[in-house]
């Protein structure tokens, strides 16, 4: 059993394939993990075994039939539930869509069906997608199984945890301002964030849409890499989707070969303010890289200092016009309807009663960037410092293949800390968010524990847009240089839970 | 620049949230502090520097006008709080007069 929930998800569908297990028992593995430790780590919001059991079973039957599988066929998944599940519960942590069923599948949703992923459930994340720390979920929060006393990052801590925790090989997050990025930091895991437009964004709620986007959650690079394939691709239900073919990540996560790759070290994500653990820990993944053959220089991003400030207009911005439709006439809540209200006074009184303190603060903040005599000064401006860092990394970009940086300024810190100092807590994201109001990918992977407290840290890889494959060359070799340095997966260090 | 409570009231009018006193209270305070610190990007905003609203250089995308299956009229109701008549059933929207 234990052995089962430790395999990498190109392990786990090798031997699917193979007949040395089959879909059920893993499945069922995963499912007695969950049963045994979710308790504790609360990853999940949701846990679909029926439908989990009967995916595995058709897997069995294709097998059996001789049909042909596909390369995750069989692998249980941990879902963000911010994907629509057609017949499972939807809520994206928030008390407005409790009971929620959706009436369709999310394109990620669907396309991973078809791929024959066995998914396992639904997993806990700060409401919609809202935060740092998992902790404005309205389901309570999820613990770090690193130390369940510590945030597991967020918005998509319960992905990350679930992952972590063993509950799961592979899950799925969103990334609107470092939502996979940061939990794969703080968890020991990896996340990428695909260049917008390379994972459909059809049946993901929205949060803020110029920035959002899906992508894949795995312990290793490989698998992340299988996923990302998998979910990837032009959607023609989503107008901002990439008419495009997904990079060649599982090609460039087999070779891993960075030799003669110029790699750029960003000068303003770094340095003061950062935890001394974090800085070394980066430090020593950039001579890794360099021991590995590439070229590592220096570069300097200056508008990159006005990137949080430009997001926490932008994304408010945005949040507070996309959440407009949750107006208790369609779908979820409605409070107060007792007949001599009007629909008005029904859509405030639900709104009220049904988003907590993160999505509301943020709604007024995007209401008041938005509002006559207030837009040029702050939804503006913002606009145009998105403007300045796209030139940033366009400059970068001429000059090297990849820039690299600490994913987070801090390793995990303890649950509470931050949840009522919103600006503490946006802090988290200072060096995820360029990324995002640039529309580039990037990665997160495991690059050691921080020495004053044994928690692990992440080493952030950008490329430029559609050129995802360059994450995942450079991810792997810097993975395997690592595994041989300490002779073993990082998240082997994690504590029994 | 401080915003104010009524400010906090106002804004959750016109964005259709019935704040509590607390919340009011509360919200101006942080709001006020997010506010001097997000209202740097004037710093870097000069007039020469066009706005980004979208990282793709998107116009607009079109498809055929072909008929393809959609939800039923049931599946589209599954989550209403009320219906009627295969119909969404709300709260009245105009006043009695």
């Amino acid at each position: 059993m234990t052995e089962i929930i430790k395999l990498t998800a190109a392990q786990t569908a090798e031997k699917i394939a193979s007949g040395e297990l089959t879909a059920v028992e893993v499945a069922e593995a995963h499912l007695a993990r969950i049963e045994a430790v979710d308790e504790k780590v609360h990853a999940f919001l949701h846990i679909d075994r029926e439908g989990a059991l009967a995916q595995a079973r058709a897997v069995d039957a294709k097998r059996a039939a001789g049909e042909p599988l596909g390369p995750l066929a069989g692998v249980p998944l941990a879902m963000k539930d911010i994907f629509t599940t057609e017949g499972v519960p939807t809520t994206v942590g928030s008390k407005i869509l409790e009971g929620w069923i959706p009436p369709y599948d999310s394109t990620v949703t669907r396309k991973l069906k078809a791929a024959d992923v066995v998914i396992l459930g639904k997993t806990n994340m700060d409401e919609f997608a809202m935060g740092s720390s998992t902790e404005n979920s309205a389901y309570g929060p999820t613990g770090n199984p690193w130390d369940l006393t510590r945030i597991p990052g967020g918005s998509g801590g319960g992905s990350a945890a679930a992952l972590a925790a063993y509950e799961a090989p592979l899950a799925l997050g969103t990334d609107t301002g470092g939502s996979i990025r940061q939990p794969a930091a703080v968890t020991g895991t990896v996340g990428v964030k695909p260049t917008y437009g390379g994972v459909s964004r059809y049946g993901m709620v929205a949060f803020s849409s110029s920035l959002d986007q899906g992508g894949p959650c795995a312990r290793t690079v490989l698998d992340a890499a299988l996923l990302h394939e998998a979910i990837g691709g032009h959607d023609p239900l989503d107008s901002t989707s990439i008419d495009a073919p997904v990079p060649p990540v599982v090609e460039a996560a087999r070779s891993g070969d960075v030799r003669g790759m110029r790699i750029g070290v960003v000068k303003e994500l770094g340095g003061e303010g950062y935890q001394p653990g974090v800085v070394q820990r980066f430090e020593e993944s950039v001579e890794v890289l360099r021991g590995l053959g590439a070229e590592v220089v220096e570069i300097s991003c200056p508008s990159f200092v006005y990137a949080l400030a430009a997001y926490y207009l932008i994304a408010p911005s945005e949040c507070s016009s996309n959440l407009a439709r949750f107006d208790a006439m369609r779908y979820g809540l409605r409070v107060g309807d007792d007949g001599t209200k009007s629909a008005e006074e029904v859509t405030a009184l639900t709104r009220e009663a049904g988003f907590g303190p993160e999505v509301k603060r943020r709604i007024i903040l995007g209401t008041y960037a938005l509002s006559s005599g207030y837009y040029d000064a702050y939804y503006g401006s913002a606009q145009k410092v998105r403007t300045l860092i796209t030139r940033d990394f366009e400059k970068a970009f001429e000059q090297v293949d990849v820039l690299v940086s600490p994913t987070t300024p801090t390793t995990a810190f303890p649950l509470g800390e931050r949840v009522d100092d919103p600006l503490a807590m946006y802090l988290v994201d200072l060096c995820t968010i360029p990324v995002n109001l640039a529309g580039n990918a990037a990665m997160s992977l495991p690059c050691g524990l921080a020495p004053e407290d044994g928690l692990p840290v992440g080493l952030q890889i950008i490329a430029p847009a559609l050129k995802d494959d360059r994450l995942y060359r450079v991810g792997a070799a810097v993975e395997a240089a690592f595994v041989k340095k300490w002779g073993h997966a990082l998240l082997e260090e994690a504590p029994q839970l | 620049m401080s915003i104010t409570r009524e400010e906090v009231a106002h804004l959750g009018r016109l964005a259709r949230l019935e704040l509590s006193g607390d919340e009011l209270d509360h919200f101006a305070g942080q709001l006020d502090d997010i506010i001097g610190a997000v209202a740097r990007v004037s710093e870097v905003a000069a007039e020469d520097v066009p706005p980004t609203s979208h990282p793709l250089p998107l116009t607009n995308v079109m498809r055929a006008d072909t008929v393809r299956p959609s939800l039923t009229p049931q599946q589209a109701l599954s989550g209403a709080p009320a219906q009627e008549q295969q119909r969404f059933k709300v709260p009245q929207i105009l006043g009695e007069d």
